[in-house]
Parts: structure tokens; C-alpha cells; sequence
């Protein structure tokens, strides 16, 4: 049977203005885990009830690690970001379907903007073949050097100009013209609605990561939803079960 | 050493030990099938099921408070047909009773399912006419006396097995509401549903919730779901299932010596998936450890 299970932290820092970096100890998620899937963390604070959902940034199999970037957010993400290395916090996972990776597909594009960088990192790691990547921030760009690792090319935008052009990504995209078969994709709703837009008229496709308030993470509550096409109708499917990676013709951005 | 006797009796119906879950919380079991032996559960109260597909409310649903959570989902549910086409069968391969929620916005929409249901192999009916989410009906149902006594009446004509008639902590006088059920013919209450509660997202200056309002449940509420199943108690004859914020096997006890038959297990889901089992622990060692014969020494066994 799955469980709660207790991870401890070896690494628990800050590595941008509001964005923390954790590492933990866990092999049975390690084990399992594949990227663009997610993991829950329970705040030791009983009057927060719901795990906080963090997508997966790294996976180190053979140690058994799992590496998170988080935002403090909320009051549960400020309380998991003064936790100490040594501590034990309660996790559970790997949770949610993650991006598909094919060897028949040699091009690749990785769009990310903000918290949404964090999971596409485990992915650059695992592809092969051509990639580019283009990466969007408020401000301070975080993980570009480790994307750096598997390409060259690596692309930034900021919205103040602090680094990189002046911009989002999709300026970065309609000036670089990037060319491929795939686009995996994670970042606030109206970026991935621009980017799902920016596929379908260059006519590639896209896998994009949603991002939802969940309460159980494994699908049974129906609180995290993500509207859609069901045949010739719509429905609400499942960010955390269903998602959080849906293929870009089945959302409507409508909502 | 003998494991004491756990068993309790709704409506004639047996359930192995009083620990049920609250329904909206558990879906039909599949997802925490992987969590939680669904064999060890009283029963499984499924998500509310009603006689078309609905959608649900659009997001955001849900918000996390002191303690607590407001839900908005709306009863989505993919109607009756499917239900009986997959989560019957799914429970049907575990040792467990099933309850089946029922939904509606009019007593047609109620009896109908009912009456679809009336051949298949469930054990109870639970008709939620107390759901906060649904502005055309649930909980405008179950805030009247004689609004609850002409529906229960209406769907007892119809119903083959026994009736579970869940009641909205959304009112001013829940003994009312309980004795409307019972002389109308419920064979058993449970409550409460979720307390209509409501939060802002004070930087953008506007509710949390996408519906505005949502349900609140958790630990927060389980005070007042505790006096209410303890008024309950007391003033009908019927059984009762008691829910509300029950996160530990000390609370379930606390529902229990009000009066409850058995107890339901909700958000706790939530915080830990193993909750029901935990729970079901807590209860077995209160029993042991103050030297009680079986459960049903304890219920609505408070010292006067």
C-alpha cells in the first residue's frame, strides 16, 4: 500500500528573492519518481491542514534524493522554508503524470516562466537530441546555470531587463524562432496559454504543466481542475491525477 | 488478546466497525484504494452521484483556512449511468457496505436515481439535501422542515433500500430538521455536511472561492458538529452518523459517546490518506484500554 512517508532535509536555502531550495532524502519517491511529477509536503503547523504540492526539480536515483524549488507562497510554504537540514517533514509521492518523453523526437523546446522553471530541469536531463530552452522571470533568473549543463542554447527574458531581454517568453520566441517537434512547457496560466497559442500556430506540439490549488493530490477531492475538451463536449478534469502535464489541445483557457 | 467487538447496526444494515467516510472527500474509493484496505472500513460513502453529468463549479475550489478548508467543487459527479457501470462494481470487489450519495435540484432528479438504483447491489441510500455548492437545490431542501419532510417522504415511496438522509449544519434549529427526517421516514441521519463559510484574497480584493462560498470542514468545525449530533441524539429515535472535523480516533469517541452510531471521516483524508485506519486504531484502543465489552457500550454513553 502507498503512504505518507518522512524524508529528511539536507539542503533547505534560498536561492532567490522568495524562492527556496530543498533537498531531501527519500528513496522510495527517488526510486519512482519521473520529471513533471509532483511531491506533497505536510507543514508541521496543524492548523494548516492541506499538503503543499512542489513539483520535482531533481532526481538523483542512486542517492536517493529529490530536489525541490519552491516559492513561499502562503503561510505553509513559510513554514516548510525555516525548516532545518536534519529535520524530518512528511511527504508523499511521486504524485500526478508527468511529461512524456519520446526517443523518436530529436527537437525539443523547453519554455518555463518563474516556478514554473523548476520541473522542465529534470527533463533537459533526460532528453536528447536538439533543445533550446527560453526561460521567463519577474526578475531574478534562477537555475540557468544548471540548464547550461545539457544545452547552450539557453534563452532569458526578465520583466524589468535585469537580465536577459526586457520581456516574457513569448518575445523570446517570436524573436528566436525556435524550431523542433515537442514543446514542454511550465509557468503561470496566461504564459502557457500564450505558449499553447505560439504552438498551434507554428504548428508544434505541446505538453504543458498546470498548476492548481490541490487539497488530497491524488484525486479524489475534485478540487483542482483544469477545464477541458471531452469529445464534442468539455469537463473539468483533474490537475493532480489527470495532469499536471496535458497535451495542448485538450485545455481551454477560457477560465 | 480478544479485539473487541466493533460492530454496529445501521438500519439493519451491519457494518463491521463504525468508521465510514464522509462523502465528497473519498471519490468511490479508487484513489484511496491504494492508500487505505478498503476491506477494513465500515463503509464507503461515495461522492454524490446524480442523474446526468454535472460539471461542477468552476475553480477556484478550494481554500484553505485556520484549521479548515472551504470546498466549492459543486457536486461534480458523471451520473448515475456511469456510476453503476464503474463504481459499483470497483466496491463490490471489497468487504465493505457502500453508501451511495445521492444528488439533485428537484425531487425528480432525487427519485430518479433512486429509482435507478433500486435493482443494483448497495447497501444504503444517503440523500444529500444539504450540499452548500448547488444554488438550484441540495441545501434549499434541507433548510425546511417541510421541505425535508416531503422529500424524504417522496423518496421513501421509491427507495429499496434503506435511507440515510444527511442534514446541513445551515440551519437554526437542527432538532427540528432531525425529527422532520425521522417522521417522514428516514432510517438514519448523518451530520453535518459543511458549514457555508466564505474567504478573501484580501490583495486582490476579491473572494478566493470562484463560487464566492464554499463549505467549510475540517477541525474547525467539529464543535458545532459535535452539539449538533449530540442534539440530534437525543431527540430521535433513528440512528446517527456523526461527522465533522473528526481527525483522530479520540475524536471519533467524542462522537460516538454523543450519540453517534457510527462516524464519518472527511478532510482528514486530506492531511493523512490513511486516516479511516488510523482512526478505526484510535477507537479499538479506547475500547480496550477502559475495559468496555464492545462499541456499543460507548454510544451516547456520557455520564449525566
Amino acid at each position: 500500500m502507498k503512504k505518507k512517508l518522512t524524508a529528511i532535509i539536507k539542503k533547505n536555502q534560498q536561492i532567490a528573492h522568495g524562492m527556496f531550495e530543498m533537498l531531501l532524502s527519500v528513496g522510495e519517491i527517488a526510486a519512482l519518481a519521473s520529471p513533471g511529477q509532483f511531491i506533497n509536503l505536510y507543514s508541521n503547523r496543524k492548523d494548516l491542514l492541506l499538503p503543499r504540492p512542489i513539483s520535482i526539480c531533481e532526481i538523483d536515483k542512486e542517492k536517493g534524493f529529490i530536489k525541490l524549488v519552491y516559492a513561499v507562497v502562503g503561510k505553509g510554504t513559510s513554514d516548510i522554508s525555516k525548516m532545518h537540514v536534519g529535520d524530518i517533514i512528511e511527504v508523499m509521492g511521486p504524485l500526478g503524470n508527468g511529461f512524456t518523453i519520446s526517443k523518436e523526437i530529436k527537437g525539443h523546446i523547453i519554455i518555463g516562466g518563474g516556478i514554473g522553471v523548476p520541473p522542465l530541469l529534470e527533463l533537459a536531463k533526460g532528453l536528447t537530441g536538439e533543445m533550446s530552452v527560453y526561460l521567463g522571470f519577474r526578475c531574478e533568473p534562477i537555475l540557468v546555470e544548471e540548464f547550461k549543463k545539457y544545452t547552450d542554447k539557453v534563452y532569458i527574458a526578465t520583466e524589468d531587463g535585469g537580465w536577459g531581454i526586457k520581456g516574457n517568453v513569448i518575445g523570446l520566441l517570436k524573436s528566436n524562432h525556435p524550431k523542433g517537434e515537442m514543446i514542454y512547457s511550465c509557468g503561470p496560466k496566461p504564459m502557457l496559454k500564450a505558449v499553447a497559442s505560439w504552438a498551434e500556430d507554428n504548428d508544434i506540439k505541446a505538453q504543458l504543466s498546470l498548476e492548481e490549488r490541490m487539497a488530497c493530490g491524488i484525486g479524489a477531492c475534485l478540487v483542482c481542475t483544469c477545464k477541458a475538451k471531452d469529445n464534442n463536449d468539455w469537463q473539468y478534469k483533474r490537475v493532480c491525477k489527470d495532469g499536471p502535464v496535458f497535451l495542448r489541445e485538450e485545455v481551454i483557457w477560457n477560465e | 488478546m480478544n479485539r473487541p467487538g466493533l460492530k454496529v447496526n445501521i438500519a439493519g444494515v451491519e457494518l463491521k466497525n463504525p468508521v465510514m467516510t464522509a462523502s465528497g472527500t473519498f471519490g468511490s474509493g479508487l484513489e484511496y484504494g491504494e492508500y487505505v484496505d478498503l476491506n477494513k472500513l465500515g463503509g464507503v460513502v461515495t461522492k454524490g452521484v446524480a442523474s446526468i453529468p454535472w460539471k461542477g463549479n468552476a475553480g477556484v475550489r478550494v481554500a484553505e483556512t485556520y484549521g479548515g478548508m472551504l470546498n466549492s467543487v459543486g457536486l461534480q459527479n458523471p451520473g448515475i449511468e456511469e456510476f453503476i457501470k464503474k463504481d459499483i462494481p470497483f466496491l463490490r470487489k471489497h468487504d465493505t457496505k457502500i453508501v451511495v450519495n445521492i444528488a439533485g435540484k428537484t425531487l425528480e432528479e432525487y427519485c430518479s436515481v433512486v429509482e435507478r438504483l433500486a435493482g443494483e447491489d448497495v447497501d444504503l441510500l444517503e440523500l444529500n439535501i444539504s450540499c452548500p455548492n448547488v444554488k438550484e437545490g441540495g441545501v434549499c431542501f434541507g433548510t425546511d422542515t417541510k421541505m425535508v419532510e416531503y422529500m424524504v417522504k417522496e423518496v421513501k415511496k421509491i427507495a429499496k433500500q434503506p435511507l440515510i438522509v444527511k442534514l446541513t449544519p445551515n440551519v437554526t434549529d437542527i432538532v427540528s430538521i432531525a425529527k422532520a427526517a425521522e417522521a417522514a421516514g428516514a432510517d438514519a441521519i448523518s451530520l453535518i455536511n459543511t458549514l457555508l463559510g466564505m474567504a478573501i484574497d484580501i490583495h486582490k480584493r476579491r473572494p478566493v472561492l470562484g463560487n464566492i462560498v464554499g463549505g467549510l470542514s475540517g477541525p474547525a468545525i467539529k464543535p458545532v458538529a459535535l452539539r449538533m449530533v449530540y442534539q440530534a441524539a437525543n431527540a430521535v429515535k433513528v440512528p446517527i452518523i456523526g461527522m465533522g472535523g473528526i481527525m483522530t480516533g479520540e475524536d471519533a469517541i467524542e462522537f460516538l459517546l454523543a450519540g453517534a452510531t457510527a462516524i464519518a471521516v472527511g478532510t482528514a483524508n486530506f492531511v493523512n490518506p490513511r486516516a479511516t485506519i488510523d482512526i478505526l486504531n484510535g477507537i479499538e484502543d479506547y475500547i480496550i484500554k477502559h475495559k468496555e465489552k464492545d462499541i456499543t457500550s460507548i454510544i451516547g454513553s456520557l455520564n449525566k
